[in-house]
């Protein structure tokens, strides 16, 4: 690129300013639009009745698809945007040589802010170790990426409310740090993968790529679209779910066999969530409806937590590079976390 | 000269989507090039890249972390042509 190109591209233009101002605009009136909308088009115009079952099913699952995908699509946008001024290379260079302890903490925060794909996992726990992190800094930080997921916490901050949201960050956050320290004490180097430490990094590539204000939008606009078709139809399976049991199962049943008073709702919820592999954003309509019907807040968000940290795909990938027993305890500490933590939160939230 | 373009990633959805925008984008374009992809951590590793997909032309990182669209790749490769 020419030098006067690159002067162009650089500073944020106005019409990029324009676009964006516009498209804030556009999201907040839908926002506000979309619950007369429904209203009016399913009680209204098609003549349901408010107080019957099945309109109320189907006002349910209309009204919370859109809001859903509106908040899922602002959400993911803003935090693409932010998160484009971190990279995995300036979270490498910012860990490279820390102790263990405090490293572990700086980890765990840089999991969260840093753009993280999970098919980037291999790749950066290689570039990590190799480049002197410790190995229980680096799993801090592998745990923290997806358990703290900035769109989980957008959107539980919008449907429940700040406390529920940061109660939720800071429980990520302790696990990572506490598993990534523990792991690092039971010195687990030795159930890694030898190649891992004979492999050669080179600087040579390790810059990163520079990023324009166009380039920012651009990533976050093809973030949302690449992220809402990608999880639309665990997102749209999960709100049928949820309008289903909004208008069908009794709250007695959940409050029965899963509430707050049952001692094993919490271990059953991870369990469950280990196998289902879905974004957290999948998750979210059916924690929202099963909160509604009486179930425990903890044991709802350690169901969350262990869909998304402990997923087998992601078990699978980390394979190539750990061997099973470092993942069977890596899978064992943070699923103990998790289960501490929906305890802590049912005794916690009631 | 030939351009050799390398697209790398361990094999996930968007390394898949890159590879192939990129090849579209070569035939659009009718540029003289090779689309290669690397799927091997260890060789994605020893480039000193930790962000995937990445996409490295000629020794070159010009794109990581996303799956960049056939135009944005016709204008890139267009740049270098």
């Amino acid at each position: 690129m020419n030098p006067k190109a690159a002067e162009r591209r650089s500073s944020p233009d106005v019409s990029i300013a324009a676009r964006l101002v516009g498209a804030a605009f556009l999201w907040w009136f839908l926002y506000r639009v979309n619950g007369p909308l429904w209203d009016w088009a399913v009680y209204r115009a098609a003549g349901l009745a408010p107080d019957g079952r099945l309109g109320e099913t189907i006002h349910f699952f209309v009204f919370d698809t859109t809001k859903i995908l509106l908040l899922l699509s602002g959400i993911i946008f803003v935090v693409t945007v932010l998160r484009s001024f971190m990279s995995l290379e300036r979270t490498r260079a910012l860990l490279g040589g820390k102790r263990e302890g405090f490293a572990n903490v700086v980890a765990a925060g840089l999991g969260v802010a840093t753009p993280f794909c999970s098919c980037s996992a291999v790749p950066a726990f290689m570039g990590f170790v190799a480049a002197g992190v410790p190995i229980g800094v680096t799993l801090s930080f592998l745990i923290a990426s997806p358990l703290v997921n900035e769109i989980a916490l957008g959107m539980l901050f919008t449907l429940f409310g700040w406390r529920i949201a940061l109660l939720y960050m800071a429980a990520g956050l302790t696990i990572a740090v506490i598993a990534g320290f523990v792991l690092g004490r039971l010195h687990v180097e030795r159930w890694v993968e030898p190649f891992v430490f004979e492999t050669k990094v080179s600087a040579a590539l390790s810059a990163g790529v520079k990023l324009t204000w166009r380039d920012r939008v651009e990533l976050g606009r093809e973030e949302v679209v690449t992220i809402v078709r990608k999880v639309l139809p665990y997102l749209l399976v999960g709100i049928a779910l949820g309008a289903a049991i909004h208008g069908w199962v009794p709250t007695s049943f959940f409050v029965h066999y899963a509430g707050p008073g049952n001692p094993f709702a919490v271990p059953i919820a991870v369990l469950l969530g280990i196998p289902l592999y879905s974004n957290a954003a999948g998750v979210l309509p059916l924690v929202e409806v099963l909160h509604a019907k009486g179930l425990g807040m903890g044991t709802l968000l350690a169901f969350m937590m262990a869909v998304v940290a402990l997923s087998l795909p992601e078990m699978i990938l980390l394979r190539r590079v750990l061997k099973p027993k470092l993942i069977a305890a890596f899978v064992g500490v943070v699923g103990l976390g998790i289960v501490f933590v929906g305890y802590l939160f049912n005794a916690v939230l009631g | 000269m030939t351009m050799q373009i390398r697209v790398l990633g361990s094999g996930c959805a968007r390394c898949k989507t890159l590879a192939e925008n990129a090849r579209e984008a070569v035939r659009v374009l009718g540029v003289d090039a090779t689309v290669e992809e690397v799927h091997d951590p260890m060789e994605i590793i020893a480039q000193g890249i930790l962000t995937t997909p990445a996409l490295v032309i000629d020794g070159e990182l010009v794109l990581a972390g996303h799956a960049a669209t056939v135009p944005q790749l016709e204008e890139v490769f267009a740049g270098r042509g």
